[in-house]
């Protein structure tokens, strides 16, 4: 195990630095998955803004948002196993003034209800927080069927729409707030399954601000949601051999932060990007099409391939179906032979 | 402009003149739903001229009554209404579907003024106004929510789905009406595929029922009184139509849902609607 170097580092955890040496290390040290982290966040803005309701769809105590229910009976709604009707309810909401934060799974919310998302929410530009939790592989064991693996894909196609996934618990909490503070509709993306704690609330979180958490000169690894831990594992392990990856945490991925992307791109000439979405339409494509268009350089999509996955531990799938570190690693030494060429 | 609130007798004339609208802007347009905003316009009428609590100088105002057409390729009527209303000037009605447009060939918030939830896509409205039923409640507001869904419409699971949410939170602040002109887009809603028992769903679903006759401006208007004062649960109004009301060639003929009138049709159409009149 080589030793980590923490100088290269901006806002990780001064006790998380060294667990970066090993994915065992890191998941066995303080995790939470952030879909908790969003119960807890709402009930605290529920605290502080009386025009903060939370809508459920019959998955109140798999998310935690049963705990603002408790806390705030009068604000809470739930729709039961109607989808539809709630996001078209958080619209209706919305025009009054309220602030709804409506909270289903992934695959729930950005399929099952895409219609009402896209007519009554984005396109009026209705303030509603759509909050999403068992994003991409995370809900690994209960099989495809609640895998979020395309809603980044398709909120990313809709007009108007901002989608912010965060990549632990206390940075899912400042996108919750900043959610609040944004006006128009705001797609928010948790994990299942837990995530290892990065950062603290002193994180410089700004929705449309990617965060460069690594420095490194030979490429970058830009990542978002539960890719981001393995990103930087990828970036220690390229280290083992010499090779410096910046680690960009891009937790907005729409407004996409072009600046910083294209600032990377120029310094260091290569870029793998790493989410655990289906490799079209997501993190990948969008980078892919500010690159291509700016600065073609070589580059690499680490992401779910052009198939379903199946029930298993989250992390034994992500390393199954080509998302984990290593396969992070892998990416980052092949653009360097082509940025080589 | 009109006086509000309309006499019975007022709204009656009110109904013509927006029919006549209707027939003018989808003959100009040379595009939209003619047959279901006749169907409905006795309705929207009543609604906007005496029913609703609404100000057409703040569009906006938070207290306002809200309405919500469900079935939104029907907005002629709703355009006409909010134009006659004085939201704003009738010219605009020309300008139906039209480039740079404020009337959208479906209803679009952002760019008309008066109305207050965009729609198009079925099975939204009913869900939408459930959630501005369940606002005005938590912020204390007295307002009624308006809702009219079509017939064809209820064909969309998530109708059921809002249904059952009026029901649990008992919001007596929302009324829904059915217009029930019995033709949808390709064929006889009750061939295409049947929605009877329809009062018997609504009631197995919690609601309060009522049938009226959609064309009776007298009733229209009691019915709608009693529906902002009833208290327990909502209320579905189910208001027996005819799609194409008023213009005999269209009257029941499923070719006029979505086909516009060419000139000497729209002529001929404003000629049967005036001659109502006198």
């Amino acid at each position: 195990m080589s030793k980590v170097d923490p100088g290269r580092y901006h806002h990780v955890l001064p006790e998380v630095i060294p667990l970066l040496a090993s994915e065992e290390l890191l998941f066995s040290a303080r995790s939470q998955a952030t879909r908790y982290a969003y119960a807890e966040a709402v009930i605290e803005l529920g605290e502080r803004n009386p025009r903060v309701v939370v809508l459920d769809a019959d998955v109140s105590k798999s998310v935690g948002t049963s705990k603002f229910a408790e806390r705030f009976p009068e604000r809470s709604f739930n729709f039961g196993v109607a989808e539809q009707n709630m996001m078209a309810a958080a619209a209706g909401m919305a025009t009054a003034g309220l602030i709804p934060f409506a909270t289903t799974y992934a695959v729930f919310a950005s399929m099952r209800a895409l219609d009402q998302v896209r007519n009554s929410i984005h396109y009026p530009r209705l303030n509603v927080k759509i909050a999403a939790s068992h994003g991409g592989l995370t809900p690994g064991p209960d099989g495809v069927t609640h895998q979020g693996q395309e809603d980044l894909s398709l909120l990313r196609a809709i007009a108007h729409s901002t989608i912010v996934a965060a990549a632990d618990a206390p940075t899912t909490k400042l996108a919750v707030w900043a959610a609040a503070e944004w006006e128009g509709p705001v797609y928010l993306s948790f994990t299942r399954d837990p995530v290892p704690i990065l950062f603290d609330l002193s994180y410089p979180f700004a929705i449309g601000r990617a965060v460069v958490i690594r420095e490194g000169e030979d490429l970058t690894i830009v990542a978002i949601r539960d890719m981001v831990c393995q990103a930087l594992l990828a970036a220690e392990m390229l280290a083992g051999e010499g090779i410096q990856a910046r680690v960009i945490d891009c937790h907005t991925l729409k407004p996409l932060d072009e600046a910083l992307i294209l600032e990377a791109a120029r310094q260091t000439g290569a870029i793998v990007t790493a989410e655990s979405n289906i490799m079209y339409g997501g993190l990948g494509s969008a980078v892919a099409e500010v690159l291509v268009e700016n600065c073609p350089i070589p580059m690499k999509r680490v992401a779910m391939g052009n198939r379903f996955a199946e029930s298993g531990p989250y992390r034994a799938l992500i390393k199954k179906y080509g998302m984990s570190a290593e396969h992070i690693a892998g990416a980052a030494k092949e653009v360097l032979q082509r940025k080589k060429r | 402009m009109w006086q509000v609130p309309a006499s019975i007798e007022e709204l009656k004339r009110i109904a013509v003149e927006i029919r006549c609208d209707i027939i003018e802007m989808t003959c100009e347009a040379g595009a939209g739903h003619p047959g279901g905003s006749l169907s409905a316009a006795d309705i929207v009428t009543a609604l906007y001229f005496r029913i609703m609590r609404i100000d057409p100088q703040r569009p906006d105002w938070p207290d306002r009554d809200r309405f919500i057409l469900s079935k939104g390729h029907a907005c002629p009527v709703w355009y006409a209404a909010l134009a006659e209303r004085g939201y704003f000037d009738k010219s605009h009605l020309r300008t139906l579907r039209k480039l740079d447009s404020i009337l959208q060939g479906h209803p679009d918030m952002r760019k008309t003024p008066g109305i207050d939830m965009t729609a198009g896509s079925l099975g939204h409205g009913l869900s939408v106004g459930v959630g501005m039923a369940l606002a005005g409640r938590l912020l204390q507001k007295d307002y009624h929510v308006w809702v009219i869904v079509g017939d064809g419409e209820v064909q969309e699971g998530s109708i059921w789905e809002a249904a059952m949410a009026a029901s649990k939170w008992k919001l007596d602040n929302l009324t829904a009406i059915l217009d029930r002109n019995h033709l949808q887009n390709d064929d006889c809603v009750d061939t295409e595929m049947p929605v009877e028992p329809l009062a018997g769903k609504w009631r197995a679903f919690g609601w309060e029922v009522v049938e009226i006759d959609g064309h009776d401006m007298e009733q229209i208007v009691r019915t709608l009184e009693w529906a902002r004062e009833f208290r327990g649960r909502p209320v579905m109004i189910i208001a027996h139509t005819i799609k194409g009301k008023g213009v005999s060639f269209m009257e029941n003929q499923v070719v006029w849902h979505g086909k516009a009138p060419c000139r000497e049709e729209a002529e001929q159409a404003i000629r049967e609607l005036r001659s109502c009149l006198v």
